[in-house]
């Protein structure tokens, strides 16, 4: 089913009652323009936007598939619990705040604090990957998940407070160069063969998603961020 | 009912601009379908314009954009304005009458220039001069507001969604090569119309997204310095900040915002050293003008525009770029949707400042 967001003319609760009662499984939204919340909490459909959804895309998403030809706003997959969202594009601030379940693939840049509060639980485990790099307070209070980074355009790494506050999860991120000014916190190493193995999957469904050669990617160097075992919370809030 | 100035409103909001580098001018109606498409981020409780370049047949006069609560304000008002301007011009503000928007002031314009005599009685500077006495209007008495006092420029605003703000001061009828917009979403508000944004004083205008937890320690200090901070919005300690150290102290913009969104201290330590030196200074010197607590503001002048966040980047902002064309706004389908397709999209970071100016023709 097509549905045509003509501009501002659909208001996003008109417009996702109607995603939520359709009884087809293939829904595409045309001329999307900042629509909020689309696809929230709905599972078993598949959503195609063209255009520019609005913020909280995914919000509460519990299965199927949401792809975005374009760029998404803030807030994408926030508290995601399964299924898939797909952006041939970039993404604000927040994605995929306090997600526990489910993937993100995002081709281009993530805002500010991607993937934060993210958490796992048994065999429910987020993972967010993303294709360029991202801005401050990545993963920060991560608690769970994996958070891959693939800095495709070889960028130096500059976000600040990567990790702050981490006990929990795994971040990987694509860099030649080590990384800087990482908080007491984290750990951070050369990601080794096993590492690489736990993420080579997501990688290679990445590549297929947005035809990028997979080999490329994986042979070269990562470094992956871990909680600091050691007293991590030492100082964070008082001189203990 | 309790105004402004006598309750504090914490506030979320929309913003967004379109500034033509080339100088070139285009009507308000792009900016109202820009501002429209973000409706939710506003509740009706306040919306409003500024437009630069709007006036350019009294582009040498100080418009003055004043609300009045009663005819009484107005010929109080009008008689002091007479005592220290020579006014060239005045009319009502036209506007077309909106369902939804009621409880209209009396909306006046004046273009004016300070009497010579008294100007010169005064031995202050001409800027000084109106910015002394918008203070006194917006002080002393009582049911008249001086919402703009610019040249060539103007803010309209009022109490309602944007888009219906703009259709009611008929803004299509205007054109300007810079508008900025702001739509409204206090959590509580008394509602009334000088407490809208945009906030101006001379040819500083200020739209802001955001809630400065800084506001009482800024305000302390900027009222040392002669201003007067009537409303109890973080727009209005804002826009005098601005003005203090820009117009007074001389700061470039890009020190102003490391002023007000100053690096952490550890990312000074790990500058270069002329550059730590610099910073060091400024934060030191300014400690008290430092906002803390999220925004994202735009600050329109002559000729210019500059956006910031706070430098935890706890609000959103993009900027698109299409030939002489900027579009600043808080979500990126604000610009998509008059400018489809773009030569550039990106978010600035916390604390960055971005800023355009007119091309030097």
């Amino acid at each position: 089913m097509k549905i045509d967001c003509q501009k501002y003319g659909v208001h996003f609760k008109d417009l996702n009652d109607y995603i939520r009662n359709s009884l087809e499984k293939r829904i595409d939204l045309e001329n999307c323009i900042g629509q909020r919340y689309i696809g929230a909490a709905i599972s078993g459909k598949e959503i195609y936007i063209n255009g520019t959804p609005g913020n909280a895309l995914g919000a509460y998403l519990n299965g199927g598939k949401i792809t975005v030809y374009g760029n998404a706003q803030d807030a994408t997959g926030d508290t995601m619990n399964d299924g898939e969202i797909i952006v041939h594009g970039s993404v604000g601030d927040a994605l995929g705040y306090a997600m526990r379940g489910g993937e993100i693939y995002v081709k281009g840049d993530s805002g500010y604090r991607t993937g934060i509060h993210i958490k796992e639980y048994a065999e429910k485990k987020p993972v967010i990957v993303v294709g360029g790099v991202f801005g401050s307070f990545l993963g920060e209070y991560m608690a769970g998940g994996i958070i891959v980074i693939l800095n495709l355009n070889n960028c130096e790494i500059v976000g600040n407070f990567i990790g702050t506050g981490m006990h929990g999860g795994k971040i990987f991120i694509r860099s030649e160069k080590p990384l800087k000014n990482l908080p007491g916190q984290v750990s951070c190493n050369v990601a080794s063969k096993e590492d690489l193995e736990e993420i080579k999957r997501y990688i290679c469904k990445f590549s297929s998603v947005f035809s990028i050669n997979c080999d490329i990617i994986l042979n070269t160097n990562f470094y992956v961020l871990k909680q600091n075992e050691k007293n991590p919370y030492k100082k964070l809030y008082a001189a203990n | 009912m309790l105004i402004e100035g006598q309750v504090r409103i914490p506030s979320g909001c929309a913003v967004s601009s379109i500034f033509s580098r080339s100088g070139k001018r285009f009507s308000g109606e792009d900016i109202i379908t820009s501002i429209e498409v973000m409706h939710d981020r506003s509740n009706g409780l306040g919306g409003g314009f500024a437009g630069y370049g709007i006036y350019p047949e009294y582009k040498e006069f100080y418009a003055l954009h004043i609300f009045y609560d009663n005819v009484s304000a107005k010929h109080e008002c009008e008689e002091f304005l007479e005592k220290f301007f020579d006014i060239v011009n005045l009319s009502k503000i036209p506007t077309k009458k909106v369902k939804s928007i009621t409880d209209e002031p009396l909306i006046w314009r004046y273009f004016v220039t300070p009497l010579k005599t008294k100007l010169a009685d005064s031995q202050l500077e001409e800027n000084e001069y109106v910015v002394k006495q918008v203070f006194r209007v917006n002080t002393n008495i009582k049911g008249a507001y001086i919402f703009s006092s610019g040249k060539n420029m103007g803010i309209f605003k009022a109490v309602g969604f944007p888009e219906e703000v703009g259709r009611f001061y008929k803004l299509d009828e205007y054109k300007g090569y810079f508008w900025t917009a702001h739509g409204r979403y206090p959590t509580n508000t008394p509602g009334w119309w000088g407490g809208a944004h945009p906030f101006g004083l001379l040819d500083y205008s200020i739209v802001h997204n955001g809630e400065i937890s800084s506001y009482d320690a800024n305000r302390r200090f900027i009222e040392m310095y002669g201003y007067k901070c009537t409303l109890l919005t973080d727009t209005e300690v804002i826009t005098y900040m601005v003005d203090y150290l820009v117009r007074r102290q001389k700061l470039s913009l890009e020190e102003t915002a490391a002023v007000i969104a100053a690096p952490f201290w550890m990312t000074i330590e790990n500058m270069p050293e002329s550059e730590r030196k610099k910073h060091e200074y400024l934060r030191n010197r300014f400690s008290s003008l430092l906002i803390t607590g999220p925004f994202s503001i735009l600050l329109g002048f002559e000729g210019g525009i500059m956006a910031l966040n706070d430098r935890l980047k706890l609000r959103s902002m993009v900027v698109g770029e299409k030939d002489d064309n900027v579009y600043i706004a808080s979500e990126e389908c604000a610009i998509r949707v008059i400018a489809p397709v773009l030569d550039k999209l990106w978010a600035p970071k916390g604390g960055q400042p971005v800023i355009f100016t007119k091309d030097r023709i």
